[in-house]
């Protein structure tokens, strides 16, 4: 496959930044998104330029490290995969690629493709967290948890951080992570208790960073590539709402 | 203030959640009550008598309108702190998502637009109504009674511009509320799985009831004035 690709190249958070034209040749469907970026970079170093930096990890899909706005979508144009899970086979030969990195005020790029999500890590310090005191290990299945309760808490525990959802939502709204957050500790009954202190704690971290506010667009669903719902997000408005009302 | 209902987002959008829901009620009771001049004349200015100028219509219209300059100086804020969230620097190409209405993306340009439709209506029917009777005059701009409002609705909708202009208003309010009335349930946490199908229905009705029962006293009232 032959591919022209628009990339945003920035030299650091400072400095403007600018989309340059690239073109990549023999790219084989069967590969990576990237890995084409891997083989452009793989090219750049041998003509002795500086090859473009973008966040990447596990490769699998877990580490919620790469992110890249691809063509208009978080992760690119399949629904519910990472960009690592993205195969040039959802591309088309001569195809024009633009690949952009994340845009959101409290995401800042630090050059070209890669941003800095540590407000993502900030909001969790403020209270995605159960406080357990060190003692024996308690029986894992001395607390029965009914099944929905469970499944339901596993759904919101598969956010990987990846910042996707402030990344699309037109408010730059963190509100689906910090939802799935609070939500899959508030299903279970070690999180329970602590529900109401983490559910504002987090909300306050978040509007602090300079999140916006949630206008229920759902977009930040339509791009997750967890496939986590917003109903999580009306359970963190429950939770935040009740733990005011009884301030 | 440190009150979560200024300080926090998901506070600020039950304001907006709150004051939303209010108004939507109150324009079904606008409906509801605009849908009588159809039938009769009198009973409408009956209707129109009983919401003057007395002390429970006032009390009624000075907390409608604080409802209104809430919800529009929180759509304004809180889309100026959105716009900020955002940052300068945009994405060169967007698209629609999947399942993204474009209401939901456009609620401020639309709620512009409904108080765009707002003030015409202001300046035809309630300051040659209720306006008229608070400052005691029997008769208003047009030379007719403040409290003949079955007058006033067949005056101004003979009249095409106005017919085109409140259709507008109408159309501009059904787009704000197939978002609106849906989504104030899930900013005050009423809504999951199971609902969101059924909610988006509820809004996508009231949405039309609400254009359809305004709209309709204009269509009738016009093609009455044609025969
Ligand atoms: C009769 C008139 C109106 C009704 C019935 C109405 C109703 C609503 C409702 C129910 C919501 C949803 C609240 C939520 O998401 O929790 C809403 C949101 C909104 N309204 Fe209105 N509205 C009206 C007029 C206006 C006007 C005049 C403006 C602005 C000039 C406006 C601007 C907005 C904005 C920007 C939002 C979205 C806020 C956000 O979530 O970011 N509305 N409205």
């Amino acid at each position: 496959m032959k591919l022209n690709l628009k990339i945003w190249r920035q030299k650091d958070a400072k400095s403007e930044g600018k989309l340059k034209d690239y073109t990549v040749d023999n790219i084989s469907p069967d590969s990576s998104f990237l890995e084409m970026l891997d083989i452009l970079n793989n090219d750049l170093i041998h003509k002795g330029e500086e090859p473009i930096v973008f966040d990447h990890d596990c490769r699998e899909g877990i580490c919620g490290m790469c992110s890249l706005h691809i063509n208009g979508h978080a992760h690119g144009p399949d629904s519910e995969i990472t960009t690592c899970q993205l195969h040039m086979r959802k591309f088309k030969d001569g195809d024009t690629i633009v690949i952009e990195p994340w845009r959101s005020a409290a995401f800042p790029v630090i050059k070209d493709l890669a941003v800095d999500r540590s407000a993502y890590d900030k909001i969790l310090q403020a209270g995605g967290f159960i406080s357990v005191n060190t003692g024996g290990v308690p029986d894992a299945n001395a607390i029965p948890i009914p099944k929905e309760d469970a499944d339901e808490s596993m759904d919101a525990a598969a956010c990987i951080g990846c910042g996707a959802c402030a990344a699309t939502c037109k408010n730059g709204s963190a509100m689906l992570f910090v939802a799935a957050r609070v939500s899959s500790l508030a299903k279970l009954p070690q999180g329970r208790v602590e529900g109401a202190r983490r559910a504002k704690a987090m909300v306050a971290k978040m509007d602090e960073l300079g999140f916006g506010n949630c206008t229920n667009t759902g977009a930040c669903e339509a791009e997750c590539p967890k496939g986590i719902s917003i109903s999580h997000i009306a359970r963190l408005n429950r939770e935040f709402l009740s733990a005011k009302l009884k301030d | 203030m440190n009150c979560f209902l200024v300080q926090s987002s998901v506070g600020r959008k039950l304001v907006m959640s709150i004051s939303g829901c209010c108004l939507v009620l109150f324009l079904l009771f606008h409906m509801s009550m605009n849908i009588t001049a159809v039938f009769s004349a009198e009973a409408y200015d009956a209707i129109c008598a009983f919401l003057g100028a007395n002390w429970y219509a006032l009390v009624a219209t000075v907390a409608l309108a604080a409802l209104v300059v809430v919800h529009i100086l929180y759509a304004i804020w809180l889309t100026l702190q959105n716009r900020t969230a955002r940052g300068s620097q945009r994405y060169k190409v967007t698209v629609q998502e999947a399942n993204v209405s474009w209401s939901s993306k456009n609620m401020l340009v639309l709620g512009f637009a409904v108080l765009a439709g707002l003030l015409v209506h202001f300046f035809n029917f309630w300051y040659n109504m209720q306006f008229t009777e608070i400052m005691g005059e029997h008769v208003n701009s047009l030379g007719t009674s403040p409290v003949s409002g079955a007058e006033l609705i067949a005056y101004h909708f003979s009249k095409l511009p106005y017919v085109i202009i409140y259709l507008v208003w109408f159309a501009a309010l059904w787009f704000h509320l197939t978002h609106g009335v849906w989504s104030m349930f899930q900013s005050v946490g009423w809504a999951n799985k199971t609902w969101y199908p059924r909610l988006k229905c509820i809004a996508n009705v009231v949405a039309t009831l609400v254009f359809a029962g305004f709209a309709l006293v204009v269509v009738v009232f016009y093609i009455r004035s044609l025969c």
